[in-house]
C-alpha cells in the first residue's frame, strides 16, 4: 500500500493532459465544463463530434482490453484519465453509458458476433446507448419488470411491448438495453432476457420527463411491438437478470470514477464562493466545508480500495457502500452550496428557468439518492449481502 | 497509488488478530483496566517477546524490524478491535518515532535497546488541553551553567505512569522548543496517574520541578523541535484513528451478531429493517473511516521516510482523526442501542468500546478541532483580523 505514482503513470498523465489541452480547443473550446447534470442538452451535436474526436485520438474506452479496441489501461490510468478530463473541463460524456456499462457487459457476456457488431460503434463515438431497466411498477423492485418479449416461431425475431421510465439520454441514443420478460407468467428474477433494441424504429416512442431543474435528462420509453433480432439477445432468454446485475457491478465500479473530479470542481466552486462572500467566517460553514473536503477525499480512497479488488465487475463487500456514500455526500454538498450562497441563491441569472451550476446541483442531487437504487434499497443490500442479516420478506 | 496490502502485511495482520484474540480477550482487558498503571506489565513483556512489535519502527541497524506505518496502522486496527490496553501507541509509535526522527546516534544507541527489551517511553508536551500541537507547550527550559533546568506541568499524558523514560517538550527563553530525554526516576519528576472514565486508556499528569537536563539529553542536537512536536501529534492522531477503526469494526460485528441471536416478536431483531438500516449506516462509516486511515498511514510512512509534502501529514491526520472519531462514537453508540438493555450493563463489553470511542475522540483533538484545522488550510483563518495579518 503506497501513494507513489510510478513513472509510467506520470508519463500517461502528461500525455492525457497535453492531448486534452490541444484538442479541447477551436470548435470544441466552447464545450469546456458543459453538459453536466442540469445542462444535459447543451451542445449535443458538438459533444457527439467531440466523442469522435476523442475516439480518433484513442481516448474512448481506454479501460477495454486491447483486442476489443481499448488500451487495456490499468485502474490507476483510468483514474488519471478521468481526473485530467475533469481538470480540463471536458464536457459531459454522451458515450458514457456505452463505454462504461454496455461495452464491459458485452465484453463479459456477449457473443463474438455481438462484440464485433456493437463495440466499434461505442468505441468510435458513433453509436450511443441508454439503459432500459426501470418501469412504472418496477423502480426499486426491479424484479417486477412487466415489459414482455415474445419470439416469433418462424423468424426467431423478438417483439417487445411495455414501458421503461427514468431512461437517461434516450432522446440522444441509438440503442437501449432492455430487460424484458421472455417467459409469460414468470415472476421475480426468473424468465427475464437482456435485449439490445434499436430506438430508431416505429415501435419505439421516447417522451422526455421535465425535472425540477427544468431540464430533462430522463425519459419515458414506450415499446409497441418494437422489433429485436434474436442475435441481439445477450446471454440466454432466461439469463437477463444475471447480465443486468453484472452490469450494475460495472456501474458502481469503474464508471463512477469520473464523477469524483466533477464533484471536486463543484466543491472548489463552493469554497471559492465562501471565500469571496464572507461566509468563510461562519463556524458551521467552516465545519461543513471541511467535512465535504474530507468526505470527497475518502470517496476517492474508497474507490481505490474497491477497485483494487477485481476488474470483472464483481463487488467486494466494501464496494456496497459506494452508492450510498457518494449520493449522500453529493446531496449534502448541494445543500451546503445553497447555505454558502444564502438568500442570493434564489436569484436566477436569465429570463427563463436557467440555473447556475450550484443551483442545479442543489436540485439535481436530490435524484442521486433515488436513482440506481435508493438509499433505502442500498441499506437493505448492505445489511443483507455485506453483513449477512436476514432478507426482506417478498410478496 | 496502490491500496492493497502485500501478502507479508496481510500475514502480519492475521497473526496480530490471532495473538490479540487471546492475549487481549475480555478477561485480559478487564484485568488491565484495574491494574496499577492501566496495563499488566507481564502482558506487555509477552507482546514484546512473542510479537516483537515494539521493534516495528526501530531501524534494522539497531536490531529493529525497520517496518513502517502501514504495518503499524494494521496492527493498531487489531488492537482497537480488542481494546488493547498496553502502551503501544505512546511508546512503540510516538516516542520511538521521535527518537528515530531526531535522536542522535548516541541517543538511539542507548534508547533503542531499552525499548527493544520491553522498557517504555512517553512523550509529554501538553501544558494546556485546548490545543494539541507545539503551541500547547508551557514547560520551560533555562540554562544553568553547562546544563539546563526544566520546569513545568504536563497534562493528559497517555501511558506515562509505568514508563521508564520520558520525552519532555519545553520552551527555551527564545521561544524555541526543545525535547529532552528524561529518566522517569530523575530528581524533580513526579508522575500522577488518574482514574479515567475509559479505563482502557490511562492518563497521567507529569510534573517537572528543576529537573537537570544535559545537552546530551536534547533531541535534534539541541535544535528547535516545534515541527517535530506538531508532526508527532499528527502521528499520534493517525494512530488513534487506527484504533478507532478497529473499535468501530468490532462494535459493528458484535452488534450484528447480537441482533442475529436476539429474538423478539417471534423473529430475530436483525430481520427488522429499522435494525438493518442502522447496521448499514454503521458499516458505511467503518469502511469510510478505514479508507481515510489507509491514506493517512501511507502519508505517515512518507513522513517517516522524510518524503511527505509540506502540510500533507497535517491534512491526512486531520481528515482521519475527524472522520474516525465521529465514526467510532456513532458506531459504538448505535451498537449500544442495538444491544438494548444489556448494552448498558457492565457485563457486556460493548460499553467499553463506547467509552473508548469518547476518550479517543477528544484526545489529540476532536472532530471539530481537526475540521477547523482543515478549514484553515482550505479557507484561511476565520477572523478577518487574522486574515489581514497574513
Amino acid at each position: 500500500m503506497n501513494l507513489a505514482q510510478n513513472r509510467a503513470d506520470e508519463l500517461f498523465r502528461s500525455e492525457v493532459a497535453s492531448w486534452l489541452e490541444q484538442n479541447l480547443s477551436g470548435e470544441f473550446a466552447q464545450l469546456r465544463h458543459r453538459g453536466g447534470p442540469g445542462d444535459e442538452h447543451s451542445f449535443v451535436e458538438e459533444r457527439k463530434a467531440w466523442e469522435q474526436c476523442m475516439a480518433a485520438g484513442g481516448w474512448t474506452c481506454i479501460g477495454w482490453p486491447e483486442q476489443h479496441g481499448g488500451r487495456g489501461a490499468s485502474i490507476e490510468q483510468q483514474v488519471i484519465f478521468n481526473e485530467e478530463y475533469a481538470r480540463a473541463g471536458g464536457p459531459g460524456r454522451i458515450g458514457h453509458i456505452g463505454e462504461t456499462l454496455m461495452g464491459p457487459t458485452l465484453i463479459a457476456y456477449g457473443s463474438a458476433e455481438q462484440q464485433a457488431r456493437y463495440l466499434p460503434g461505442i468505441r468510435e463515438g458513433r453509436e450511443f446507448w441508454c439503459q432500459g431497466y426501470s418501469e412504472p411498477s418496477a423502480g426499486s423492485d426491479l424484479g417486477n419488470v412487466k415489459t414482455r418479449a415474445e419470439q416469433a416461431a418462424e423468424s426467431g425475431e423478438w417483439r417487445i411491448n411495455g414501458q421503461k421510465v427514468w431512461t437517461s439520454w434516450a432522446t440522444e441514443s441509438n440503442y437501449c438495453f432492455v430487460v424484458a420478460r421472455t417467459q409469460p407468467g414468470s415472476v421475480g428474477h426468473k424468465g427475464l432476457g437482456f435485449f439490445m433494441v434499436a430506438l430508431d424504429q416505429p415501435g419505439v416512442t421516447v417522451k422526455p420527463i421535465e425535472q425540477l431543474t427544468g431540464s430533462s435528462e430522463f425519459n419515458e420509453v414506450f415499446f409497441d411491438d418494437a422489433v429485436c433480432a434474436d442475435s441481439d439477445l445477450v446471454g440466454g432468454p432466461e439469463q437477463g437478470w444475471q447480465v443486468a446485475m453484472a452490469l450494475l457491478g460495472f456501474e458502481r465500479g469503474v464508471s463512477t470514477l469520473g464523477q469524483q473530479m466533477l464533484f471536486q470542481n463543484e466543491l472548489d466552486e463552493v469554497i471559492a464562493l465562501a471565500k469571496s462572500n464572507g461566509s468563510y467566517r461562519d463556524v458551521t460553514i467552516r465545519q461543513r466545508i471541511a467535512t465535504a473536503h474530507t468526505g470527497l477525499r475518502i470517496m476517492r480512497y474508497n474507490s481505490m480500495r474497491m477497485l483494487a479488488g477485481g476488474e470483472d465487475g464483481s463487488l467486494s463487500k466494501e464496494a456496497m457502500i459506494y452508492k450510498l456514500y457518494w449520493s449522500s455526500w453529493h446531496r449534502n454538498l448541494g445543500n451546503l452550496a445553497m447555505d454558502v450562497m444564502g438568500a442570493q441563491a434564489q436569484l436566477l441569472a436569465g429570463d427563463g428557468y436557467q440555473l447556475s451550476r450550484l443551483q442545479g446541483l442543489f436540485l439535481y442531487s436530490r435524484a442521486d439518492t433515488i436513482y440506481g437504487g435508493t438509499n433505502q434499497i442500498q441499506r437493505n443490500l448492505i445489511a443483507e449481502r455485506a453483513l449477512g442479516m436476514p432478507r426482506e420478506p417478498r410478496g | 497509488m496502490d491500496f492493497k496490502f502485500t501478502d507479508e502485511q496481510t500475514m502480519v495482520f492475521e497473526t496480530a488478530a490471532a495473538f490479540l484474540a487471546e492475549a487481549s480477550d475480555s478477561a485480559a482487558v478487564r484485568s488491565a483496566m484495574v491494574a496499577a498503571n492501566g496495563y499488566q506489565p507481564g502482558d506487555w513483556q509477552r507482546l514484546c517477546e512473542e510479537m516483537y512489535w515494539q521493534a516495528i519502527l526501530i531501524p534494522e541497524a539497531h536490531d529493529g524490524l525497520g517496518l513502517g506505518f502501514v504495518e503499524i496502522a494494521g496492527i493498531l486496527e487489531k488492537m482497537g478491535e480488542r481494546l488493547y490496553c498496553g502502551p503501544f501507541i505512546a511508546s512503540a509509535v510516538v516516542a520511538t518515532s521521535a527518537l528515530a526522527a531526531a535522536g542522535s546516534d548516541q541517543q538511539q544507541a542507548s534508547c533503542f535497546p531499552r525499548l527493544l527489551a520491553g522498557q517504555t517511553a512517553a512523550l509529554a508536551y501538553l501544558g494546556r488541553s485546548d490545543l494539541w500541537d507545539s503551541g500547547a507547550v508551557t514547560a520551560t527550559l533555562v540554562a544553568d551553567g553547562d546544563n539546563w533546568r526544566l520546569n513545568g506541568d504536563y497534562q493528559l499524558v497517555a501511558h506515562a505512569a509505568g514508563s521508564d523514560f520520558l520525552l519532555l517538550a519545553a520552551k527555551r527563553p527564545n521561544g524555541e522548543l526543545a525535547i529532552a530525554i528524561v529518566e522517569t526516576d530523575s530528581a524533580g519528576v513526579t508522575i500522577t496517574g488518574h482514574p479515567t472514565m475509559d479505563q482502557t486508556r490511562p492518563l497521567a499528569t507529569v510534573t517537572a520541578v528543576d529537573v537537570t537536563v544535559t545537552a546530551g539529553q536534547l533531541l535534534n542536537s539541541g535544535g528547535c523541535c516545534a515541527q517535530l512536536v506538531d508532526d508527532l501529534a499528527d502521528i499520534g492522531a493517525i494512530s488513534l484513528a487506527a484504533d478507532q477503526v478497529g473499535g468501530s469494526q468490532q462494535s459493528l460485528t458484535a452488534a450484528v451478531d447480537y441482533t442475529q441471536e436476539r429474538v423478539q416478536f417471534g423473529r430475530t431483531i436483525a430481520s427488522f429493517q429499522a435494525i438493518k438500516h442502522k447496521a448499514a449506516d454503521m458499516m458505511l462509516k467503518v469502511e469510510a473511516g478505514r479508507s481515510a486511515l489507509y491514506y493517512a498511514a501511507c502519508v505517515a510512512e512518507l513522513w517517516r521516510q522524510s518524503s511527505a509534502a509540506p502540510g500533507q501529514l497535517a491534512e491526512a491526520a486531520a481528515m482521519a482523526k475527524s472522520y474516525c472519531s465521529d465514526a467510532y462514537y456513532f458506531v459504538s453508540g448505535t451498537a449500544v442501542q442495538l444491544f438494548g438493555g444489556v448494552g448498558i450493563t457492565a457485563e457486556y463489553d460493548i460499553q467499553l468500546y463506547f467509552k473508548r470511542a469518547k476518550s479517543t475522540e477528544s484526545y489529540l483533538g476532536s472532530g471539530n478541532y481537526h475540521r477547523e484545522r482543515l478549514a484553515e488550510q482550505l479557507l484561511g483563518p476565520a477572523s478577518p483580523a487574522d486574515q489581514e495579518a497574513l
